[in-house]
């Protein structure tokens, strides 16, 4: 993310004695998936977006836990369920001082972004009903817009859509007199998905709190790349998924002011949210258990918590600076291919660039690239109505991570070269 | 990387680089006896092909897409092949086509031998079948929108 972004702390560095800025060929050692050769070229895994690759250390913690670790949590007697609770739990922990929550009572494991964002349409959307209004943007992927859908199918809710620029960024002041007396909940993406755009989520909540309504932040691309403070924020929900993060897919987190998650009527009924289940009543387990039914994905939650350790070890602030020196590289170098557009151009981008090439379908051009190596994403990025927005079929869109490098971004230009000349 | 791998190649040819680049038949005819559309919602390809019959034949077949070079290249040469066949030798082909795509089994005559390579490539069978499995779906006078990717979410 470029400049100065909203909302985010540089949270404290356990690995600042190593280099400075970053020793990324240390790093990718401890990726050996990056390590290999995709059709004859080495591997430009430039798909961070779409999920991250995941460090020996995660892949480890996951491996030590089911090899040594595992049994079911909180209601064995014997020494293995004790442990597997105490990693569980320990996990919760982990979380919570990566986002700087108040309490672990505000931290939900969920399978991902989307059953977080799902969890509070369910839950949180029983108190609305007609009339009453969700606010999103334009630029929201799916998982943001498809549950409030379904929340204003069941209830009769009304979805309004606060409008973008050319640039890919929110018009503030149109989303400010879009809060109006019915609204009920503002959901918005803290960083697009397809456009890359950072968006001005202290200024979003700041207007939705004054008016006394919640917000929920979908931070499934914000997460992994620079540090998340949810209590600077101040917003009401933070949703963000594992696998973005290093992390193993299947996991994810709803963080939730516990003011408001105490009030949140269970959404999935089953073993571990219960105190007492009888046919004549059942009463329902305290914060955050009352919102996680069943065996949860211990081994995920074990993995997830070493990939925070593995990203605060180091150092959110330093991933950041890293992956804004790759964006501003990248934004340069493909910028100045003739017949190259790019596509969310915000003053404010996390490290990602949406672009169209003249002539060559974004699909093609995936095919291309793959064939040299670099993998990149092609099409609508689950956010059609981005697409939609900007009068496109879909984008490529090359993402970063902190272990990318400028050497894999001119690979990424040279293979585009490539793919011009084919379809020129 | 000077050029390209011999493989693109062989998903590339020349023969399909033209034809998406100058698609032959990409018209909509003042009169179609029968026409129908596919669409590929996730990657985003739609072609909608038209038909015009004269007896047991097939005495023009036209579409309008907008796609990858992939499809658009199946949609022309398909036009090509097809146009001028009765409609059970329309029908052979297509599943001669869809056959030797999806499975790489047997041969394909003619230009459409340009688009065996797509074979090579899993995630790109489906933008070469899907003209295809609109014009059967024009001489079914099906009234669906057909499409040729699995169910997917997106």
């Amino acid at each position: 993310m470029t400049g100065k972004t909203t909302g985010m702390h540089h949270a404290p560095q356990r690995g600042d004695a190593t280099v400075t800025p970053l020793d990324v060929a240390a790093i990718r050692r401890d990726f050996p998936i990056l390590a290999q050769q995709i059709n004859g070229h080495p591997l430009a895994y430039l798909d961070n977006a779409a999920s991250s690759q995941r460090p020996m250390q995660v892949l480890d913690a996951i491996q030590h836990y089911y090899t040594h670790d595992h049994a079911n949590i909180h209601r064995g007697v014997h020494t293995l369920s004790h442990r597997a609770t105490d990693l569980y739990e320990g996990a919760r922990e982990t979380v919570r001082a990566f986002i700087n929550a108040a309490s672990v009572r505000e931290i939900v494991f969920t399978r991902g972004t989307t059953e977080a964002i799902n969890l509070v349409a369910f839950s949180f959307g029983q108190h609305l009903g007609p009339g009453d209004e969700i606010l999103v943007t334009t630029m929201e992927h799916h998982s943001n817009i498809v549950p409030w859908q379904l929340l204003c199918a069941r209830s009769g809710a009304v979805l309004r859509v606060a409008p973008i620029n050319e640039a890919g960024e929110l018009l503030l002041d149109e989303f400010v007199q879009l809060l109006g007396p019915r609204t009920k909940l503002v959901s918005v993406a803290h960083v697009s998905n397809a456009l890359g755009t950072v968006n001005p989520v202290k200024a979003i909540v700041a207007a939705a709190r004054a008016r006394g309504i919640p917000v929920l932040l979908d931070g499934a691309q914000a997460i992994a790349h620079e540090a998340v403070d949810v209590r600077d924020l101040d917003c009401d929900f933070y949703a963000f998924s594992g696998h973005k993060m290093c992390g193993p897919t299947g996991t994810g987190v709803l963080y939730g002011r516990e003011a408001i998650l105490r009030d949140l009527p269970p959404w999935q009924g089953g073993g571990d949210m219960i105190l007492t289940v009888s046919f004549s009543g059942t009463t329902y387990n305290d914060l955050p258990y009352r919102l996680e039914a069943g065996t949860p994905h211990i081994a995920g939650a074990v993995g997830l918590a070493a990939a925070i350790r593995y990203l605060t070890g180091i150092g959110m602030a330093r991933i950041a600076d890293w992956e804004a020196g790759l964006l501003a590289y990248a934004t340069a170098a493909l910028g100045q291919l003739p017949g190259l557009r790019i596509v969310g151009t915000a003053r404010h981008k996390a490290g990602l660039v949406s672009f169209n090439v003249d002539g060559i379908h974004p699909h093609d051009l995936g095919t291309v690239l793959d064939q040299q190596g670099v993998a990149i994403r092609a099409g609508h990025h689950c956010a059609m109505p981005v697409m939609e927005r900007f009068g496109l079929a879909g984008t490529a869109r090359a993402s970063f991570a902190f272990y990318n490098t400028t050497g894999e971004i001119d690979q990424l230009v040279d293979a585009v070269r490539v793919a011009q000349r084919m379809f020129a | 990387m000077s050029a390209p791998a011999p493989d693109l190649q062989s998903l590339y040819r020349q023969i399909v680089l033209d034809h998406s680049r100058h698609p032959r038949n990409q018209r909509r005819p003042e009169h179609a006896d029968r026409e129908a559309e596919g669409h590929n919602p996730l990657c985003g390809d739609k072609v909608r092909v038209y038909a015009r019959l004269a007896g047991d034949s097939l005495r023009d077949v036209a579409f309008e897409a907008s796609g990858c070079a992939i499809c658009l290249a199946s949609a022309s040469l398909m036009t090509e092949a097809a146009r001028g066949r009765t409609l059970p030798e329309v029908r052979a082909l297509a599943g001669q086509f869809e056959n030797a795509l999806e499975s790489g089994g047997g041969t394909l005559a003619g230009d459409l031998a340009a688009l065996a390579g797509v074979s090579q490539y899993p995630s790109r069978i489906r933008c070469a079948t899907l003209p295809w499995k609109a014009l059967i779906a024009a001489l079914d006078a099906s009234p669906d929108t057909v499409t040729t990717e699995p169910m997917s979410p997106s």
